[in-house]
């Protein structure tokens, strides 16, 4: 037990440091532009968008590829967001890409996982972790929610749980209240 | 004679303090249940320590302080742990989170108490051991108090102010306090001043309490603490108010108040220290002023954990137009969604709230812009203009305007002609922006994930292309052996599919998939249909 434990955590740091030298080292230049639009969106790496991930869905703006309401995880507030950056209207966003969903993340059927290794080659953030033919489990904490690891499921044992609120992530309401116009 | 300085605004509400002063602290008998939340402070959760069935001493920790900010929770009395599991909590939202169920077993048997030899000891090895007794501020906020009391990088804080103004209407649990123990107060007080190498201890409490003012001055006496009397206008009891009235410094906006070499404490924090390290007992209990609609306005010293209901009902029969329970003051307190929840560390008071008490606020007018908020405001901030920016969820522009000063003490809500519930609104556009920085953290590290991936995925492209041009130059692959198992896989695993496809399942993306693999998601499979069909006969039975 301990000794796996201490495995997991020698993984994390060797990763942290591989992840904090890759930041430095695979830094491509790339236009501003590109980087502030990338900053709007939502980094759900999903695809819905119709581009494989966010970076290049901002890359296609920014050249004037595509249009700015093609990201449902951003949702209303990215596209007038994305709007005001650019100084253009902002739009609806096209349903023809999604709805907005609220935020879920990928929980796996622990009794039927077979360890097939497909999920965790789809997840676009390394948020599943297993061995092959082992159980596998998503860092809840990690999971953009943006469901490609679903597919891929050989024996469907992977569902999208929406994230409950409690007491960290409570927000006070907008104040309901009766305004008498004069 | 100190010179008493002035904050800006601040307000005047009817007092309410007599309903409940008249009597001394009564002690609550032993509930039925006790229910300890592992969060009652701010920071993070404390770690369970015990497992259901195990039994408990009074003053045995159950949960134990988990990294640099937070601290201990303890067993209220002796009795054996019934649940360990997630119960309303005393918040605006009601929502559950990790308690410890505690069923008492009448006997009140206390852990060995002993006390801190603190003088004698590294501050260190104190402030660690305040930590484990559960010291966090009782003022209301409930900041872990060892955090306070460490100097850090400066070898000293000169001033130490004991915050005993208890400005809010209705609350008088530091009154009665202050009255009854005050020689326990300036004990706490003495260590506190030792753990911050303090210099002046000055002690503020409004001019509406005179005996209190005078039992702390009687406990001052030849120890160089000075009790000063403040004059009563709501909010003095806030921190930077009180440092303000008494030393004419405020810390910077987003400062704090050791930036101006003060450091400040509830007078209830300090009686608590002066209880752990003396005697040995840790937090355990506080005293709660029970008010407002209810047959005896009383201040009780309650366990922690002992449910709101249980609490009120000694008072008296509920009234019938009691609507809600009240937890802090009428000013900044709110409305508890039940009372099935504990009272915890943060529980100063409890009112029962009548529409004859506090009747509904009129409609809502218009804002007319007269100002009267921001002459209230003890801050110096625009609330109209905060107000305005909240409502239109322009959260930028409200955060420039120093929406995170706002103590949301209600001045403004309180003078507005328009009735307008401007706290409300900043609260709303506080949590707001809070939630955008969370999202904005968890899309940083999902880029950063993301990168790191396409980066890893194209190495081991290169990899592989390396590794296979080397073998095309080097010397011939034995290609026999590798020749036969993929064949015989495939074929193997065409029967296995062809097997699945009779069984009426098929499960997809199977192709490339090991012999060994395709029989799992074969068992797999086996064992789903058998819970299907045992579901379906579960359903398909008679009730
Ligand atoms: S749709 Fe998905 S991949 Fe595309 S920008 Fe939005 S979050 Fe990123
Ligand atoms: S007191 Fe009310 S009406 Fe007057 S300026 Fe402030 S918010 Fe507007
Ligand atoms: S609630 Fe905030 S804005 Fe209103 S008076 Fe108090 S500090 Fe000022």
């Amino acid at each position: 037990m301990s000794t796996a434990l201490l495995i997991m955590i020698g993984l994390a740091l060797f990763l942290g440091l591989v992840l904090g030298y890759a930041a430095i080292k695979f830094k491509v230049a790339e236009s501003p532009l590109v980087q502030k639009i990338d900053a709007i969106l939502p980094q759900t790496q999903c695809g819905q968008c119709g581009f494989p991930g966010c970076k290049p869905y901002a890359t296609a703006i920014a050249s004037g590829e595509a249009d700015i309401n093609q990201c449902p995880p951003g949702g209303e507030e990215g596209i007038h967001k994305l709007a005001e950056l650019l100084g253009v209207d902002p739009k609806p966003l096209n349903a023809e890409h999604g709805v907005p969903k609220p935020k879920s993340v990928a929980v796996i059927d622990e009794e039927l996982c077979i360890g097939c290794t497909l999920c965790i080659q789809a997840c676009p953030v390394d948020a599943i972790l297993g061995a092959a033919k082992h159980m596998h489990t998503v860092i809840a904490k990690e999971c953009t929610g943006c469901e490609l690891c679903i597919p891929p499921c050989p024996v469907d044992c992977i569902q999208m749980q929406v994230v409950q609120e409690d007491l960290t992530t409570w927000k006070s309401k907008y104040p309901l209240h009766e305004i008498r116009n004069v | 004679m100190r010179t008493l300085y002035q904050f800006h605004g601040g307000v005047h509400p009817a007092e309410h303090k007599q309903e409940s002063s008249a009597h001394p602290i009564v002690m609550a008998p032993l509930p039925t249940q006790l229910i300890v939340p592992l969060q009652q402070h701010i920071g993070q959760r404390a770690k369970p320590l015990v497992q259901i069935g195990d039994r408990v001493l009074k003053g045995q920790m159950i949960g134990q302080a988990d990294g640099a900010t937070s601290c201990a929770v303890h067993a209220p009395t002796s009795g054996s742990v019934s649940a360990i599991e997630m119960m309303p909590m005393p918040h605006p939202s009601s929502l559950p989170d990790l308690c410890i169920s505690i069923t008492p077993d009448g006997a009140d048997e206390w852990i060995t108490r002993t006390a801190l030899d603190y003088q004698n000891m590294n501050p260190g090895e104190v402030r660690n051991r305040l930590r484990d007794f559960g010291l966090a501020g009782l003022g209301g906020a409930v900041f872990p108090s060892h955090v306070k009391l460490n100097p850090g990088k400066l070898d000293k804080v000169p001033t130490l102010i004991l915050n005993g103004a208890e400005c809010e209407p209705w609350i008088t649990c530091d009154d009665l306090l202050m009255r009854e123990r005050a020689a326990e107060i300036i004990a706490g007080a003495k260590i506190m001043q030792y753990l911050l190498s303090a210099d002046a201890v000055l002690i503020g409490i409004e001019d509406n309490k005179p005996q209190a003012i005078a039992a702390m001055r009687a406990a001052c006496a030849a120890t160089g603490f000075e009790v000063i009397a403040v004059p009563t206008r709501y909010p003095s009891g806030g921190a930077k108010q009180l440092t303000k009235i008494l030393t004419g410094k405020e810390p910077p906006s987003g400062g704090r108040s050791t930036d101006i070499g003060v450091q400040i404490f509830n007078v209830a924090t300090a009686y608590s220290v002066a209880r752990a390290v003396l005697h040995g007992e840790p937090m355990i209990s506080r005293i709660v002023t029970v008010t407002g609609n209810v047959e005896q306005p009383r201040n009780y010293e309650v366990l922690l954990g002992t449910p709101v209901k249980e609490l009120v009902a000694l008072t008296g029969k509920q009234r019938n137009d009691t609507q809600s329970y009240i937890m802090g003051g009428p000013m900044m307190g709110f409305a508890l969604p039940t009372d099935n929840v504990p009272v915890i560390k943060a529980s100063n008071c409890l009112i029962a709230s009548s529409p004859s008490l506090f009747p509904a606020p009129p409609p809502a007018l218009p804002c007319i812009r007269c100002t009267q908020c921001a002459q209230a405001c003890p801050v110096n901030l625009q609330p109209q203009d905060l107000y305005w920016f909240s409502r239109g969820r322009e959260f930028g522009k409200a955060q420039e305007y120093n929406l995170f000063d706002c103590i949301e003490c209600g001045c403004c809500d309180y003078v507005c002609p328009s009735h307008i519930p401007l706290v409300q609104y900043y609260r709303f556009a506080k949590s707001e922006i809070w939630a955008r920085e969370r999202e904005k953290q968890q899309a940083d590290l999902a880029r950063e994930r993301h990168e790191f991936r396409l980066a890893r995925i194209e190495r081991e492209k290169k990899e592989r292309a390396d590794k296979l041009a080397a073998k095309t130059q080097g010397s011939k692959a034995p290609a026999a052996n590798a020749d036969i198992d993929p064949k015989k896989a495939a074929i193997q695993a065409a029967i296995e599919r062809a097997k699945l496809k009779r069984s009426g399942v098929t499960p997809k993306n199977v192709e490339n998939l090991s012999v060994e693999t395709l029989k799992e998601i074969d068992e797999i499979e086996a064992r789903r249909t058998q819970l299907k069909q045992a579901m379906e006969k579960q359903s398909d039975s008679p009730k």
